[in-house]
């Protein structure tokens, strides 16, 4: 533990509660933003290199668009009259905080249930590759098809409107 | 051969010149020292270069539309930059009375930040990436995708319809065309099996009988990087499809409530995402800092590349002189239904003719299902298209 970790660590936690605190919806997607990439950071300082990058692509460029896009088109966006602070920031706290302690103690638990391995091993961006083609190629299939699904019954949620408006 | 250490030293003189300078310092500063100088060495030469494009696509649109450009300042105009980042250094700040002020602030300090980041992977030259990462491709396109917040928050925190529209209009542009992107960078990962870019180089530096064998010269690779080319003119936000900030339409699109230098940000971070995506595609399918002919290889590496990087910056400036701007409903089809599939199609191939082997019936069947493939797309889409009055299905 070093004083990169720590910083991270601080940048992580401050998004997250940032983000639990404030009362701006688009200002809490994007402090949920500063915590994904606070993540991502921690990965990399892992040398999980994949997965941090991984982190990045996936959450800050698609979810944390998904979700300040959602909250425009539901019109959660208008800025409120008075103060920064959530009224129900207490309540947003606690729950939170009940999330992070049953993570935390599933975390904690599984320490004796998985065997200790002692050894380092290197990861790298090109064995995760050659795994997801090789050995895991069908879990993969199954996910890209789940998606293709998901895609095309989107498309035909989006096309139902002009259906009817003819 | 006693010219040859003259021209390898060339080759090699911003490595030794970091060195020089590190050399002043004591041995436990020194590798923190040399990332330091590669960084400032970015930080102050792709700038640079963007005062010299403004001017170079100032004067070349000028030509292009019959007049002359900016011909005051200095000789030929050529001071041209100086004087307006002068004057976006001293223009009055403002910020809207109803924006969001924290928001509208840290928008183009992203921008420009995650901008910069992709440069670090890029190989300039011989030994001359910043940071030579397993997976830089993967980092590469990371940075590009964390841009498309910062465009929504500018366009969010200006509270202005025009910035909102316009900002709409980027990320639903930006997240089409990224998947292109990314799947025409596929096909050369496929080939070259890594996805580290100075391997990527490494891999097409050879010769037969004189020519290279950069992946563009494939015909897998040369459909890959007509792809390419169109989803980056599209990332990029430039002509033909500036949609986000036309100006017809939208006055500037997510920048119109920002004046000042953090205007100027935003047009140095749209110039450097050129610099930036011509320097990726250049790495990935021009072959980097090779020589194009191999009795050429005696000119310094990074030469090539700098010279590869502005003849695409040309290109970009010769379409934004010659095309007209696409309709959004065009745009979407443009990128959905055509350059999509055939990326797609692309993608197998590029497989085939990893499967196929060496040989020249990799070339003809490539070749052969490519042009086919291209042709049909052509005549359906032909076949659909009807000319009439424009149906509009939200407005009436």
């Amino acid at each position: 533990m070093n004083a990169v970790f720590y910083l991270l660590a601080a940048i992580t936690i401050a998004g997250g509660v940032a983000a639990v605190m404030l009362k701006h919806l688009i200002h809490s997607a994007l402090a949920v933003t500063v915590a994904f990439a606070g993540i991502a950071l921690l990965f990399l300082q892992l040398d999980a290199q994949f997965v941090g990058f991984a982190q990045i692509l996936v959450y800050i460029g698609a979810v944390a668009i998904l979700i300040v896009f959602a909250i425009l088109l539901t019109h959660g966006a208008d800025l409120p009259r008075e103060g920064v602070f959530s009224k129900s920031w207490l309540a947003g706290l606690i729950i939170a905080a009940g999330v992070f302690a049953v993570i935390g103690w599933a975390v904690l638990e599984s320490i004796d249930a998985v065997p200790q391995r002692n050894a380092v091993f290197e990861v790298s961006v090109q064995k995760i590759g050659n795994a997801l083609v090789g050995r895991y190629v069908l879990p993969l299939e199954i996910v890209g098809l789940l998606l293709t699904a998901a895609t095309i019954g989107a498309v035909i949620v989006a096309m139902h409107e002009k259906e009817r408006s003819r | 051969m006693a010219a040859t250490p003259f021209f390898a030293n060339l080759d090699r003189i911003f490595i030794l010149l970091r060195d020089w300078l590190v050399g002043f310092l004591p041995v436990a500063v020194r590798p923190a020292a040399s990332v330091v100088l590669g960084v400032i060495a970015i930080v102050c030469v792709f700038p640079g270069l963007f005062a010299l494009t403004t001017i170079f696509e100032r004067k070349g649109l000028g030509r292009m539309q019959n007049r002359l450009g900016p011909n005051r300042v200095g000789p030929f105009g050529l001071f041209q930059p100086v004087a307006d980042g002068i004057k976006a250094l001293i223009k009055e700040d403002i910020v809207p009375l109803s924006a969001n002020a924290a928001v509208h602030f840290l928008a183009p300090l992203t921008l420009v930040v995650a901008v910069f980041m992709e440069f670090a992977v890029l190989p300039m030259g011989r030994n001359m990436a910043l940071v030579d990462m397993g997976s830089g491709l993967l980092f590469f396109f990371a940075m590009s995708a964390s841009t498309e917040l910062s465009v929504f928050m500018a366009g969010w925190s200006s509270r202005n319809k025009y910035s909102l529209l316009g900002a709409m209009r980027a990320i639903a542009q930006m997240i089409s065309y990224e998947v292109v992107l990314v799947l025409s960078s596929v096909s050369v990962v496929m080939i070259a099996g890594s996805l580290s870019l100075p391997d990527i180089v490494n891999k097409q530096n050879h010769y037969t009988h004189g020519f290279p064998h950069w992946y563009i010269f494939t015909p897998w690779g040369f459909a890959a990087f007509v792809m390419f080319a169109i989803a980056a003119t599209a990332e990029t936000n430039r002509s033909p499809f500036d949609l986000p900030e036309g100006e017809s339409e939208l006055v500037a699109g997510y920048h119109t409530e920002y004046s000042g230098f953090k205007f100027a940000l935003f047009f140095l971070g749209e110039y450097l995402a050129m610099f930036s995506v011509s320097g990726l595609g250049t790495t990935l399918f021009l072959g980097g800092w090779s020589a194009p002919f191999s009795f050429l290889t005696f000119i310094p590496s990074w030469f090539w590349f700098f010279s590869k990087v502005m003849l695409s910056i040309f290109v970009f400036i010769w379409m934004r002189g010659t095309l007209p701007r696409l309709r959004q409903d065009q745009l979407m089809n443009f990128a959905w239904k055509f350059v999509l599939p055939f990326t797609l199609l692309d993608l197998l191939v590029t497989a085939l003719w990893r499967i196929l082997g060496l040989g020249w019936q990799r070339w003809v069947f490539c070749t052969v299902i490519l042009v086919a493939a291209y042709v049909l797309m052509g005549l359906d889409q032909e076949r659909r298209r009807h000319i009439g009055p424009r149906r509009y299905r939200y407005a009436e």
